[in-house]
């Protein structure tokens, strides 16, 4: 098996999965309807993503393996996604936070991505700039809002953005898995976005009258699966019927 | 602050060709998001290529308690339709 | 007004939904018309998202990919329902805050079922198969009513809800097809929300007391034991096919009639439950007043930027 594009579409679709996995828990219970809505389509588009590159894992694997292994089946230490996209949904203005700073990064990366000699990975990024185009849009909206709003929201935010910062380094990590995959045409180089990534997101955060925090400390570990301390509860949670019920088909 | 998000009227062009149809409403707090909101509402199936967004209060309608003057002085205006006329039955399309 | 022009009305108005005429929002109708209305639109709106939050319980632990999506896209379905609703109520007079605010407090009420609680994964299963079952029984014939807001409402809603009954029936098809333990669950799912599924239908005709100006209006095409019996008729057969036992000992084929005849419904727990004192009410209602009261500054703070927006325009045409 390949096993340096095995761990590079875990590293892509483990991103989706948990980010998704987040902005599901608050299907009912956001701030009105139409909102609650409008992230419960983002969380289903990046279902939709992660299945793309869980079923092309699951072939390259072979041994009868299906999405579902790859995706409810692995320890803790095996899951690549970045720290960013576990935080909780502390309140709305974290939610949103949190999906801004991972969609900005996301889009650039799946429009280099759209090249890739893969044709399978490649085909997944052109479906999904179309997606990922509109939640740039979407969440980089209510940053706006929330910032440039109420006393109150501005706070909210500006709290949120300095919370999540320390998480938004580590999206240009390049692991060895990812350095291989680039070399051969078939990865993105993260390192290359870093400076577009800051540039778009310190601009959006002007506007939105927020500060762009200046600390340098930043936290790394997600893409070789030392996670945060939520993580486990995600796993236990999304788990759980996998688990308690081995082997068996839903 | 005590400011509800006003009502907006969603109108839905299905595929080009068609016209723009009044889906239903929504609440946003400017036109941009009831554009979003609108997207998510009302496309979830691809029902829309376009949509346009209306402020409910923006709408004027006729009342219908002049119907009567309004809609009805057109009833018995019957030489505005075809059928009206007489044909040989010769003719068998015009 | 005098009183005899108001009858004439009344009259007028009366006459034009017995010729299946519709009523539409700026149409003169009587205060009642308008009062039952707002009560049956937004009874119907609060239960689809006071419904979402049993599913909603099981979306971080579904089972598979495929099956987390489709709750998803069932729950947000609902939420979409509500809105639909919510919008054709509004029409009759009254905002969606105010409507919030009835059931907030408790004025308003939802369907009783959704006061009980979802606890395996087999429930998913079952309330779509048994409970929007009974639901659609009970929304079809809602496609025309005679008020025309909540006519197109209802036709958004039953053309979306096709589906999801058919994912329910599904889940419990793959349990009742799997490991033992599966059907065990799935067994275990239809005992607990079998006979919720046949209060959801309502009070027995004695008892109910607005149906038969319900029916004049066209809010009901059927009575509840109409469609009681109708939803035991349709969902007995199904469950054979899944090979699980209705937990009813009296259920049985009538030759006669050529209905099922069934049990007794223990309705002192339906009047708890619709009193506030099912297992779940004040889960529901704490859910959905805590969602509302931390969005506050969420909605306030979007007014807020759309207004100093709409000045920063101003000011830069001027």
């Amino acid at each position: 098996m390949k096993t340096n594009l095995y761990n590079y579409i875990l590293e892509l679709a483990d991103n989706c999965l948990i980010a998704g996995q987040r902005l599901g828990e608050l299907c009912g219970h956001g701030p009105n309807l139409e909102t609650d809505i409008a992230c419960t389509n983002i969380s289903l588009d990046l279902f939709g993503q992660t299945r793309g590159y869980f079923q092309y894992a699951a072939e390259l694997k072979g041994e009868d393996k299906t999405e579902d292994d790859i995706a409810f089946l692995r320890i803790e230490r095996e899951y690549k996604n970045v720290l960013l996209v576990e935080q909780p949904n502390r309140d709305f203005a974290y939610t949103i936070a949190r999906q801004y700073l991972f969609d900005v990064y996301h889009l650039l990366l799946l429009e280099k991505l759209q090249f890739s000699q893969d044709m399978t990975l490649s085909a997944i990024a052109k479906k999904s700039i179309k997606e990922v185009s509109y939640h740039v849009r979407f969440t980089g909206d209510w940053v706006k809002r929330l910032g440039d709003g109420t006393e109150i929201s501005h706070e909210k935010m500006q709290n949120a953005i300095d919370g999540l910062w320390t998480y938004t380094n580590e999206l240009f990590e390049v692991t060895e898995d990812a350095k291989i995959m680039a070399e051969e045409g078939i990865g993105v180089d993260v390192s290359v976005l870093k400076d577009v990534y800051y540039e778009k997101v310190t601009a959006l955060l002007q506007e939105a009258t927020l500060t762009v925090p200046a600390s340098k400390y930043f936290q790394k570990g997600g893409k070789s699966g030392i996670h945060t301390e939520h993580m486990g509860y995600i796993l236990a949670d999304m788990q759980y019927m996998q688990r308690a019920y081995p082997n068996m088909k839903w | 602050m005590e400011k509800n998000w006003p009502l907006w009227e969603i109108f839905v062009r299905s595929k080009n060709g068609l016209e723009h149809r009044h889906f239903g409403s929504l609440h946003a707090a400017d036109a941009e998001m009831a554009l979003e909101n609108a997207r998510d509402v009302y496309t979830r199936r691809s029902e829309g290529v376009s949509i346009w967004v209306v402020e409910s209060k923006d709408i004027t309608a006729s009342n219908p308690e002049n119907n009567g003057e309004l809609f009805e002085p057109a009833h018995d205006k019957v030489y505005r339709h075809p059928t009206f006329y007489t044909l040989p039955d010769e003719i068998k399309h015009m | 007004m005098s009183e005899a022009q108001l009858k004439n009305l009344e009259e007028i108005f009366e006459q034009r939904i017995a010729n299946d005429e519709k009523i539409e929002p700026k149409d003169w109708m009587p205060e009642k018309y308008r009062k039952t209305h707002i009560r049956q639109i937004s009874q119907h709106a609060h239960s689809e998202i006071v419904g979402m939050l049993p599913e909603g319980n099981w979306i971080t632990r579904a089972p598979s990919l495929r099956r987390k999506v489709a709750l998803l896209a069932k729950v947000q379905d609902e939420a979409g329902h509500g809105l639909y609703l919510y919008s054709a109520c509004e029409t009759l007079g009254i905002s969606r805050e105010e409507l919030y605010e009835q059931l907030h407090s408790g004025k308003a009420k939802y369907s009783s079922i959704f006061n009980y609680p979802t606890v395996s994964w087999a429930d998913m299963g079952a309330v779509g198969w048994l409970v929007d079952g009974a639901a659609i029984i009970n929304q079809v014939p809602l496609c025309n009513t005679s008020y025309g807001p909540y006519a197109r409402a209802m036709i958004r809603v039953c053309k979306e809800e096709s589906f999801h009954q058919r994912q329910g029936f599904e889940i419990m098809m793959k349990l009742c097809n799997g490991a033992p333990e599966q059907k065990e669950m799935a067994q275990d799912a239809l005992n607990r929300w079998w006979w919720p599924s046949l209060m959801m239908l309502g009070p027995t005709d004695a008892e109910s007391v607005h149906t038969e100006q319900s029916m004049k209006w066209k809010l009901k095409r059927k009575t509840n034991d109409e469609l009681r019996q109708q939803f035991i008729d349709q969902t007995v057969p199904q469950a054979d096919i899944l090979g699980l036992t209705i937990p009813d000992p009296d259920l049985k084929w009538n030759e006669e009639t050529g209905h099922y005849d069934f049990g007794e419904i223990d309705w002192d727990e339906f009047w708890q439950v619709v009193k506030g004192h099912g297992p779940c009410n004040k889960e529901r209602m704490n859910a959905r007043v805590g969602a509302w009261e931390e969005g506050t500054w969420v909605r306030d703070a979007a007014m807020s930027y759309a207004e100093k927006k709409k000045v920063r325009k101003i000011s830069k045409a001027v």
